[in-house]
């Protein structure tokens, strides 16, 4: 019974929990309220862990598949399913979850059950759409998965909160209409069918082709977001609290780049092989000018949020260089910056608790009085300017390859992140932590605490581990990743 | 025991010392820590030597630990590669690293971070492990950042110290600069052979020199020489490398035992290592080894000049080494690839004995790191002084000792190179023999010689304001001088012991690769007869003619007439003044390099993100749609005599039209 639903408790438990939280919550019992939240959220991730032990990786059919019609009358189904391409994320944002809970622990102190509950909804729609198969239940968890974070951002945010919040849903509402004109198209081109991988398989003329590719891109561009429609990022990560910095770094930019995986690459291939090289611009562009743009920011939740924005470059990169080593190397990427994205973020969480300001002036020789913290971060900093033996490295190593193989000065653009990224993220690295003690309140910073300790560290493993043995990830890739390719090299005209 | 747990326990004996004394250094305390490293790395230094004997009985192995990684047919794995050049590297590193750790001991005895130094020089030890004893690029390229990672935190070590912290980001920085290029390197050798793999790469080397790669449009490269010359920017970023060569002198910054080790013995001849290993793909490109020999001329004579004028100790030994990696590039453009590396061996040790040598006059001066204000040392610390005599006679290449056979045949290599720049390269070296003469016993006879000066130490000192810098100089500890001796002994000898086999014997057998058109090697073979034969000729060559004439003058300068130098110094003031200002590399690089990374940020984020994006594109659809409700909410007053008036004025309108539509 549980075996065969997996994908709908991964969905509705975390939801189903976050309802139990609001109900049992009162003002006076925000610590029963915590210890609740833990455990719907650990059992969220708990749920998961069968996906990724019982997934058969030689197969790239979908798995754990579960069909019901839901709106019979325009064919509408509940229709879920996982192949090696979205497993991992469901993973990833279960675990992510957990860790957001954790780390919103003792900072959030107003409204404890509505800030967990919001987290846990948003943990339960997004793996909605990383296993949704029909398009218009698709539809309904992407577009619903913006209202959590529009309130985790409007309420426990910073001054500008507001404004952040306002642009962070027009600009990615927008994008997703264009999106809802494609899927309405392509229901009435098919026959009125929602399933996408019967769209999958449609013909369809180059034009056609082109202007779905393109609708596409405005939904799913703005989400990754790629360069320029990305100015919404900074404002939503400095104003949205640590743990919404987090998971809309670690798991919401990522719902763009798989949506090019699982609509525009597979539906539009001619498309996306036309439109290959400004695709590639794009992404270069990114990738550079982010990176000077990041060199240059003086608050360090903008820092990496532009650090962000050039690495998902590099995933959009690897995704239209289409070879395995790019596609495989883009989703290493993803989950990689899964890890140390959130990990950045709750280090600045950390800091930020004890002194409210996010500005790296405000900062310097945090090393002397918070020796712990210092080295997770500096952990995470090296992860984020790519050494080998932290996650960072595998992805971008296997994007550079993939660009070198498909064209010398590409690869050449790419791999400038090695000066870029280690520039900005080890300057600022060196103006917060580095130095004698800069002021009176760096001198009364105190260590990280156990809870912290267990956050940081937890994420630590991971980066190291992915780092020295990216194997099991890329094996559950492989016969996914291979079947897209060979997918998208058939004209579909 | 099999040796492949053997081989397993090299790399991890260190990690093992690293990872307990860091994580767990308050709980073992100070000696726990250097014990539980000193035994790690003491281990690694025993299994090495067995495996030395094993790979001498002929057992070269090859094979995978566990898979890393698979993509796309690009199977990439952790494996080791155990050859007579990996395991004279293993020797030559695990050795110097147990000098340096029990150097520690007594170098850091009073420093808090003590704990922690020892995880970091363990951790580097394993990183430089995996470096050399790779079977794959990818391990390679890891071994590599790693050492760099090492790096960073060592310069780093005093975090408090501004020039520390500075120094530490810029190596890093210019370190990525060069692994920028090995990163494309490594790619198009994984684009074009489909595979990572040490052997398998170089059984397709023919492959890539048969191909051309258009770069621009119009001008096809061979193949070969493109993956070799970004293989060899890595290089010049590691090993130090004009014009990547800036960081290594400010990397001054970080403790003495790492300089010795990290910043003169192992990490920076990581670059020569990566070349040699490399052979077959360097042996196949004319245009590639040209690039290395006149990369590595340049280096060897215009460092050495600017070790003339440094008056900081450290600095003046960091010079030397930049220098004398120079001279090893030198000879991998020579094609004596085998010559580079035993000047590497060689180089190791009487470096590390001169840096460690240098430390213990720092602590003996009480941390003051002047040459002018020391002089006449050798009473006080006669160790010290008889130890770093024999390291600088090594350095400038007198006969018999170990500097002697390795310098010498490097230039007699490049003499007999016909490779374009190998004129040029030969001028270098042997006019860095002078240089290299000048200013090792200018430094020689500032340190240990003449008037005591140790009292006049400037207050105002930058460094180390905690410490007092008067007081009578003082022999070091045991630990401390211990080293200095155990290194001597290889500093002297080590050249008149191996050179036979090393050179011109059997000892790298297939490990290094020599195409039958580079033949210099070759043809000093034949001329070779005996390491004793070889002395005796040096004492009548040119270069230990002009070695003589280097200290002649450094004794006239320093010791005899100690006006003259401010004399010369007046007379030359422009070249003065260039070289004081490092050929005003890091002005350049800080103002156009870094300011203009800046200045390019800035604009990208005010102008097109800010003023285009968020002002034109953003906010501006967004007050668009205002301004139209501003205007149109106009029309809605509310008040209903307006509304009237407009209802009046609407139907006089359409009833005009209508009246006249015919």
């Amino acid at each position: 019974m549980i075996a065969s639903h997996l994908l709908s408790l991964s969905i509705w438990l975390p939801i189903a929990g976050a309802v139990i939280v609001l109900a049992s919550a009162s003002e006076s019992s925000a610590g029963m309220t915590r210890v609740l939240s833990l455990i719907v959220a650990l059992c969220g991730f708990l749920i998961t862990v069968p996906l990724y032990t019982g997934f058969d990786a030689s197969q790239s059919a979908m798995q754990f598949v579960e069909m019901a019609p839901w709106i019979p009358q325009y064919n509408i189904n509940y229709f879920l399913g996982v192949d090696g391409i979205s497993v991992l994320f469901i993973l990833l944002n279960s675990f992510i979850t957990v860790l957001v809970v954790l780390a919103g622990w003792k900072v959030i102190k107003q409204k404890v059950a509505q800030y967990m509950a919001a987290f846990l909804v948003m943990s339960g729609l997004m793996n909605g759409i990383f296993c949704a198969l029909d398009a218009a239940l698709f539809y309904v968890f992407f577009e619903a998965s913006l209202i959590p974070m529009y309130i985790i951002i409007g309420v426990w945010g910073g001054p500008n909160r507001v404004y952040a919040a306002f642009k962070f849903f027009l600009y990615t509402l927008a994008g997703s209409l264009l999106m809802l004109i494609a899927l309405m198209y392509l229901f009435l081109q098919s026959g009125g069918s929602f399933n996408i991988l019967e769209w999958h398989t449609l013909p369809l003329p180059m034009s056609a082709q082109t202007l779905l590719f393109l609708a596409f891109l405005a939904a799913f561009a703005v989400k990754v977001p790629m360069w320029p429609v990305h100015t919404w990022l900074p404002d939503a990560h400095v104003e949205a609290p640590t743990g919404g910095s987090a998971v809309l770094a670690a798991i919401m930019l990522k719902l763009g780049a798989y949506g090019f995986l699982r609509f525009s690459l597979p539906i539009a291939p001619d498309a996306s092989h036309a439109l290959s090289g400004f695709m590639i611009t794009l992404s270069l562009i990114a990738v550079i000018y982010i990176g000077f743009v990041a060199l240059v920011q003086t608050d360090m939740k903008k820092l990496i949020a532009y650090s962000s924005i050039s690495h998902m470059g590099f995933v959009i990169l690897g995704f239209f260089i289409f070879n395995q080593i790019g596609y495989e190397g883009a989703l290493v990427q993803m989950i990689s910056h899964g890890f140390v994205s959130a990990a950045m973020f709750l280090c600045v969480g950390v800091m930020y608790d004890r002194m409210h300001s996010r500005e790296i002036a405000a900062y310097g020789g945090v090393v002397n009085t918070m020796p712990k913290f210092a080295s997770f971060f500096l952990l995470f900093a090296m992860a984020n300017c790519g050494l080998p033996a932290t996650s960072g490295f595998v992805g971008e190593f296997m994007v550079v390859l993939g660009a070198i193989k498909y064209n010398f000065w590409v690869g050449f653009a790419a791999a400038t992140t090695l000066i870029l990224g280690a520039a900005y993220t080890l300057w600022m690295y060196k103006r917060v932590a580095f130095g004698a003690v800069a002021n009176k309140h760096v001198a009364e910073l105190t260590d990280i605490d156990n809870r912290e300790f267990l956050v940081l560290g937890l994420l630590a493993l991971c980066v190291l581990g992915m780092g020295l043995y990216p194997f099991p990830f890329t094996d559950v890739m492989h016969a996914s990743v291979d079947h897209l390719l060979k997918h998208v090299a058939i004209s579909k005209l | 025991m099999d040796m492949q747990t053997l081989y397993l326990i090299v790399p991890l004996a260190p990690l093992f010392g690293a990872i307990v004394a860091g994580l767990f250094g308050k709980a073992i305390g100070r000696s726990g820590a250097h014990w539980v490293t000193i035994l790690g790395v003491a281990v690694s230094f025993a299994a090495s030597y067995l495996i030395f004997q094993d790979v001498q009985a002929g057992h070269i192995y090859n094979g995978t630990v566990y898979t890393w990684m698979e993509s796309g047919g690009l199977k990439l794995e952790v494996g080791f590669l155990i050859d007579p050049l990996t395991v004279m590297m293993m020797l030559v590193v695990t050795f110097v690293s147990l000098m340096v750790h029990i150097y520690t001991v007594g170098y850091m005895a009073d420093d808090p971070g003590y704990q922690r130094f020892f995880s970091y020089i363990s951790l580097f030890t394993f990183s430089m492990l995996m470096l050399v004893m790779a079977n794959n690029f990818v391990q390679l390229f890891f071994g590599w950042e790693a050492v760099g990672l090492v790096s960073y935190l060592l310069i780093g070590f005093w975090y408090t110290r501004p020039t520390a912290i500075h120094a530490n980001l810029k190596a890093f920085l210019v370190n990525r600069v060069g692994d920028f290029g090995f990163l494309l390197g490594i790619g198009l050798i994984a684009a074009n052979c489909g595979t990572l793999d040490y052997a398998q790469v170089f059984a397709q080397g023919p492959q890539l020199a048969a191909q051309s790669i258009e770069l621009f449009a119009g001008s096809p490269w061979l193949l070969i020489s493109v993956v070799c010359i970004c293989l060899f920017i890595g290089a010049m970023g590691k090993s130090a490398q004009f014009p990547l060569h800036v960081w290594l002198p400010d990397s001054m910054e970080g403790p003495t035992p790492i300089s010795a080790l990290i910043h003169a013995a192992t990490m920076v001849t990581a670059g020569i290592f990566m070349v040699t290993r490399m052979s077959p793909l360097f042996e196949l490109s004319e245009a590639a080894l040209s690039f290395v020999l006149v990369i590595g001329a340049i280096t060897a004579l215009f460092m050495g000049f600017l070790g003339v004028v440094q008056n900081d100790i450290k600095r003046v030994v960091a010079y030397s080494t930049l220098s004398q990696l120079g001279y090893m590039t030198v000879a991998l453009g020579a094609s004596a690839y085998s010559v580079a590396v035993f000047h590497l061996m060689t180089h190791a040790f009487f470096k590390a004995l001169l840096f460690l040598g240098a430390g213990s006059v720092i602590i003996g001066c009480h941390h003051n790191q002047d040459i002018r204000y020391m002089g006449g040392i050798r009473k006080y610390m006669p160790i010290t002084w008889i130890t770093s005599l024999l390291g600088s006679l090594a350095l400038i290449g007198f006969p018999f000792f170990s500097g002697f056979y390795s310098k010498d045949s490097i230039i007699e290599a490049v003499q007999l190179s016909t490779i374009p720049g190998s004129g040029f390269a030969y001028f270098s070296v042997i006019a860095g023999v002078f240089v290299t003469a000048f200013y090792s016993f200018r430094m020689y006879f500032l340190v240990f010689h003449g008037k005591e000066r140790y009292d006049q130490v400037p207050n105002a000192h930058g460094h180390h304001d905690d410490h007092h810098h008067t007081g009578k100089p003082h022999e070091s500890p045991w630990v401390v001088w211990l080293p200095l001796v155990l290194l001597a002994i290889p500093s002297v000898v080590i050249g008149y012991l191996t050179i036979q086999p090393m050179l011109f014997g059997e000892f790298f057998g297939s490990s290094i690769v020599i195409s039958h058109e580079h033949h210099a090697l070759a043809e000093m073979k034949e001329e070779f007869h005996s390491a004793l034969a070889m002395a005796m000729h040096g004492f009548t060559a040119l270069p230990f003619i002009l070695a003589l004439a280097g200290v002649a003058l450094s004794w006239l300068f320093y010791m005899k007439r100690p006006d003259l130098p401010a004399a010369i110094m007046k007379v030359f003031k422009p070249i003065h003044t260039l070289l004081d200002n490092k050929y005003y590399l890091d002005k350049v690089n800080e103002w156009f390099f870094a300011g203009g990374a800046r200045l390019i940020g800035r604009g990208l984020w005010r102008g097109g993100d800010q003023m285009l994006i968020d002002g034109l594109m953003v906010n501006g659809s967004a007050k668009l749609v205002g301004w139209i409700a501003s205007v149109t909410r106009l029309l809605q007053s509310g008040h209903i005599y307006q509304y009237a008036f407009s209802m009046i004025f609407g139907v006089f309108v359409l009833l005009t039209l209508w009246f006249n539509r015919a």
